[in-house]
This record gives C-alpha cells, sequence and structure tokens, in this order.
C-alpha cells in the first residue's frame, strides 16, 4: 500500500480536489454490546478498486454504513483526503443492496438519478437544465436512457443495479461503495458494471464493492479486502487469497477437494483454484 | 341545483365547508408521507396524544386549539426522542405514550358535568361549530406546511426513500424527521375541529393510501392525494346534512368507499386487474 497519500492542512468541504485516499485506522463498530468490525486498518490509495470478501455476518454492509458516516464508530477513524469523516460533503457514495430499496416507492427511474445530483444543489435549490443533462448522460452511460420515465418498481434485476450506478455516477463521487452489486443481475449487466469501474479506475475513483464471488474479485479488482470482523487480509489477490487466509476467513464454509477449494455457499458454489 | 346551494345559505354550512376543505386537502398532502414512511400508526397515536393539551385549555376555558398545539409539538419532540433511544422498538413506544395520553386526557375531561358531549366532539369533531377564528387559524397553519413541503421536496424525498444517501448528503436526518413529526402534528390539530381526534388519522392515511395505488410518481400522489380528501370534505359534508349523520364519520366513510372503489378497478394495481391478468397468463 503505497498509494500517493493527499494530506492538506485546509478544511475540505467539497470534493474539487484530487483524488481521495481512503483509511480507516483501528476502527471498531459496536451493535449494542457486540462488535461487528473489530480493529480495521487498511489504507486504499485513489483510484484502485478493491474487492470486499467475507462470509455472511462478516461485517461488510457494517464496514460500508461506517464509511458513509451512517454508523458511529466506537473507537478508532476514518480518513478521507488525510481528514476525517464530515469534513467532505460528496466525496462518497454508495450504491445499496437491492433488497434495501423500497422497490413500490413512487419515484422514476430519472427521479431517482437526479437524487444524485441533490449534493450538489444544496438546500432549497431546484434542479436545472444543468442537471438534467447530467442525469440523463448517466443513465446513458449505463444504456438506460429509454428507462427514464419508468416507475422503479417496474424494472429487471440487472436494470435497477444500474438504476443506482447512475445516481451514484451522478454525485460525481471520489470514491464508490457497492454493497453485492453482482447477486442475482444478468450477464450483460455484469459487463457493463465492469466496463464502468474500468472507466472509473482511469478517472482515478476509488471503488470498494463486496461480493461472494471470489474469481471474479480476483480477477478484476487490484486489491482484496478479506474480512470477517476482523481485517484477515489486504492485497493483490495473489498476496490476499491464500488457502489459510480463504480458510480463516470463511472457516466452515471452506471445502477443500483435490487440491481445488470449494467455498459452501447456501446460494451457488465458487471454485478456487489452488495455486 | 338546489339540493347543493341551499345547505350553504347557512353562515355556519359556509364555515363547515370551507374548514372541511382546507383539512381534507392539508391531511391529504401530508398524508402522503404518512403513507410512504409507514407512519400511520404514528399518526394515530399523536392524534391521542394531544388529548390532555386539549382537556387541559378546556378546564381553563382556553382556546382548545392552542392546548392542542402546544401538546402536539411535545409529543413530537417526544416520540423522536423515544425512538433515538433504541432501547424500546419504537411501535412498542408509542403503544405505551399514546395509551397513557389518552387516558390521562380522558381522566381530566371526566372532572366535568357534561364529560360525555364534550369528549364526543374533541374525539369526533364538530364541524358545524367551526368559528371564524379557527377558520383562520387552519389557513395560516395550512399556508406554514405548504410552504414547508414546498421548500424542502427534495431534501423530504430522500429521507424518505433512501436514508443512506440522505446521510451521504450529509442531510441532517434527525433534525428532518422531527420537522415532519411537527408538520403531522399541525395537521393534526387544525382538524381536531373537523373530524376530531379519533378520526383524523383515516384522513391522513386513506386518501393518500388510494393515490399511491393510482400515482406512479409523488407529485402526482400528491394532487391525487389532495384531490380525494377535497371530494370527500364536500361529499361528506352534504351527507352529513341531509341524512343527518355526524360530519366527521361520513367525511371519513366517503374516503374510504373511494379507497375501496380504487383498490378493486385501479389500473394496474387493482385487485380486479391483477385477476385479469392472472386469468389471461394461466
Amino acid at each position: 500500500m503505497d498509494g500517493a497519500f493527499v494530506t492538506n492542512q485546509n478544511k475540505i468541504l467539497t470534493c474539487d480536489l484530487a483524488p481521495a485516499s481512503l483509511s480507516m485506522e483501528g476502527a471498531s463498530v459496536f451493535y449494542h454490546d457486540r462488535a461487528a468490525l473489530e480493529q480495521i486498518t487498511f489504507c486504499v490509495p485513489a483510484g484502485s478498486s478493491v474487492a470486499v470478501i467475507g462470509p455472511n455476518g462478516a461485517g461488510k454492509s457494517t464496514l460500508f454504513k461506517a464509511l458513509v458516516g451512517l454508523l458511529p464508530l466506537h473507537s478508532g477513524s476514518i480518513t478521507i483526503h488525510g481528514l476525517p469523516l464530515g469534513h467532505h460533503k460528496d466525496c462518497v457514495a454508495y450504491v445499496p443492496q437491492r433488497e434495501e430499496v423500497d422497490w413500490r416507492f413512487p419515484v422514476s427511474v430519472f427521479d431517482v438519478v437526479m437524487m444524485g445530483r441533490y449534493g450538489q444543489l444544496g438546500w432549497f435549490r431546484r434542479p436545472g437544465k444543468k442537471d438534467r443533462s447530467a442525469a440523463m448522460d448517466c443513465l446513458e452511460k449505463l444504456g438506460i436512457a429509454d428507462l427514464a420515465t419508468h416507475p422503479i418498481g417496474s424494472l429487471s434485476g440487472g436494470q435497477q443495479q444500474r438504476v443506482f450506478l447512475a445516481r451514484a455516477l451522478a454525485q460525481e463521487p471520489h470514491i464508490i461503495l457497492m454493497d453485492e452489486p453482482f447477486t442475482g443481475i444478468d450477464a450483460s449487466t455484469q459487463e457493463t458494471t465492469l466496463s464502468l469501474f474500468e472507466d472509473l479506475s482511469k478517472q482515478q475513483v476509488t471503488l470498494l464493492t463486496s461480493t461472494h464471488d471470489l474469481n471474479l474479485a480476483a480477477k478484476s479488482f487490484d486489491q482484496i479486502l478479506l474480512l470477517n470482523r476482523r481485517l484477515i487480509a489486504f492485497g493483490p489477490a495473489r498476496e490476499a487469497l491464500s488457502a489459510a487466509t480463504i480458510a480463516e476467513a470463511f472457516g466452515g464454509q471452506v471445502l477443500f477437494l483435490d487440491g481445488a477449494m470449494v467455498v459452501d455457499k447456501a446460494a451457488h458454489k465458487t471454485p478456487i483454484h489452488g495455486k | 341545483m338546489d339540493w347543493l346551494l341551499s345547505p350553504l345559505a347557512y353562515e355556519f354550512m359556509q364555515r363547515a365547508m370551507a374548514a372541511s376543505l382546507m383539512v381534507g386537502i392539508l391531511c391529504a398532502l401530508v398524508g402522503c408521507y404518512v403513507v410512504l414512511r409507514s407512519m400511520a400508526f404514528l399518526g394515530d397515536a399523536m392524534a391521542h396524544a394531544i388529548l390532555p393539551g386539549v382537556a387541559v385549555a378546556y378546564l381553563l376555558k382556553a382556546n382548545l386549539m392552542v392546548g392542542a398545539l402546544v401538546s402536539a409539538i411535545g409529543v413530537a419532540l417526544g416520540i423522536g426522542l423515544l425512538s433515538r433511544q433504541g432501547t424500546l422498538k419504537e411501535d412498542t413506544a408509542i403503544g405505551i405514550l399514546f395509551a397513557a395520553a389518552l387516558s390521562l386526557g380522558i381522566a381530566l375531561i371526566s372532572t366535568t358535568k357534561t364529560y360525555a358531549r364534550d369528549l364526543t366532539h374533541i374525539l369526533f369533531g364538530n364541524v358545524l361549530g367551526v368559528s371564524t377564528g379557527d377558520l383562520w387559524l387552519t389557513a395560516c397553519v395550512g399556508l406554514a406546511v405548504l410552504l414547508v413541503v414546498a421548500l424542502l421536496y427534495k431534501e423530504f424525498l430522500v429521507v424518505s426513500f433512501d436514508p443512506i444517501l440522505a446521510a451521504t448528503l450529509r442531510l441532517p436526518a434527525e433534525l428532518l424527521r422531527t420537522l415532519m413529526l411537527i408538520i403531522i402534528a399541525l395537521t393534526i390539530v387544525v382538524s381536531m375541529q373537523t373530524v376530531g381526534v379519533g378520526l383524523v388519522a383515516s384522513m391522513l392515511v386513506t386518501p393518500a393510501a388510494t393515490a399511491f395505488l393510482i400515482a406512479r410518481r409523488l407529485p402526482a400522489m400528491m394532487v391525487v392525494s389532495a384531490g380525494i380528501g377535497a371530494i370527500s370534505a364536500i361529499v361528506g359534508l352534504y351527507l352529513s346534512f341531509y341524512i343527518n349523520i355526524a360530519s366527521g364519520a361520513a367525511v371519513v366513510l366517503v374516503a374510504t368507499s373511494i379507497f375501496m372503489i380504487v383498490f378493486l378497478f385501479a389500473p394496474g394495481r387493482g385487485v380486479l386487474w391483477r385477476q385479469l391478468r392472472k386469468a389471461r397468463a394461466a
């Protein structure tokens, strides 16, 4: 982890600055008196893509919610651009898990993407022509411009995913957090998403994505963050993913078969070939 | 035509019509947030919880609406505080608070001789007794609520639809939620005279729920809901005049009838429509 660490003594209120590096230091999060995350320390260099991997209940969603400031830290700190969380207005965009969204809510696809512009708009101001065209651009980038006026309840799984990705783009963030974007979507949406990731990396946008798919994580992401309440490994796939670290993260859920490793998930099985 | 105009010859009916219309529209508009944020139970609880304030004002011979206003704001802040603690589930906390406040209100009113009649007016409204002062207060509160809803449209939309986005945008979610509770409380207070604290929850929920079945976007839902609220108010008041039934109950029953019709026959989401689609698919 030798990414350029941007430090700045001045207060940063918006994200007009250089790309953001993101770091957590000794961060713990508690639900009541049970630790959901313990002593997490890592630093993501600007513009790199990180796959967050761990079994169910490992604290992946908790990690993301702490990173957007939705859950308070019990101890430790989070810094973006070297400054604590809260100094930045719309640096971080979050793409929710699809089950977290109320799909019956009376909003259109365009309405949802427009919400991404609200941060730039600020209080009381209504979206103008510039915001509308920015929102349309984001819809076009994800190939769903023709769905703009549709109610969100009428979309397929892949289209739902694209709507929230488009909204994240509309926020013009420096960091995008995505909770399980590859679960239950079609192949073409997965492809669109991955090629979007490449574009974003080129623009120095930092990506954190949780996923169950170890192969995809190893193939398409710069770094792997292996999590099971504690940080088990962090680094490029070939360093972070070993039989030992995976066994430590997944515990009883992992099986070794003829030199191949199988993570036993209720929904699907993901083989990983041993080294 | 005569049967439409003749009731309006009475001055008390003119005031009743104006009050019902304003309250019908206001409740229906604010009700959209109540329905979308699943706060129906909370709205009902708040309506009952203002009873002690009304009772105290009544005993002191002060203006009932002022008493209601003070206790409603207190309750709105109280519920916000209770649910923030997180030791009890929100609906449990509300359930306790709501029954206790209702009991306190009834206990206070039961010390008077005209107990039964007074309680009936407070619980179920007495739209025929609306004064000109009440009308002005209703109009002012209504305009203030409209202004807040218009100014904070974006912010209320985000905290209702996606609290996590609200957090990443650094919106003060707690403050906005409390403000929303205060708006609901104010709406309940001005509705007290027309439909009463016992029935106001229905005026908050039913027109908005009906609009939810028809409209695809929030602005449309608000307009449809307000329209249904207004129609319910007018038709309900005429019904109450001609067949001599309690006005609050009549307004609520009209709103409920509209809901049932839409629930059964609405294109797309109605029961009948779904059955037809199922039959066609089979």
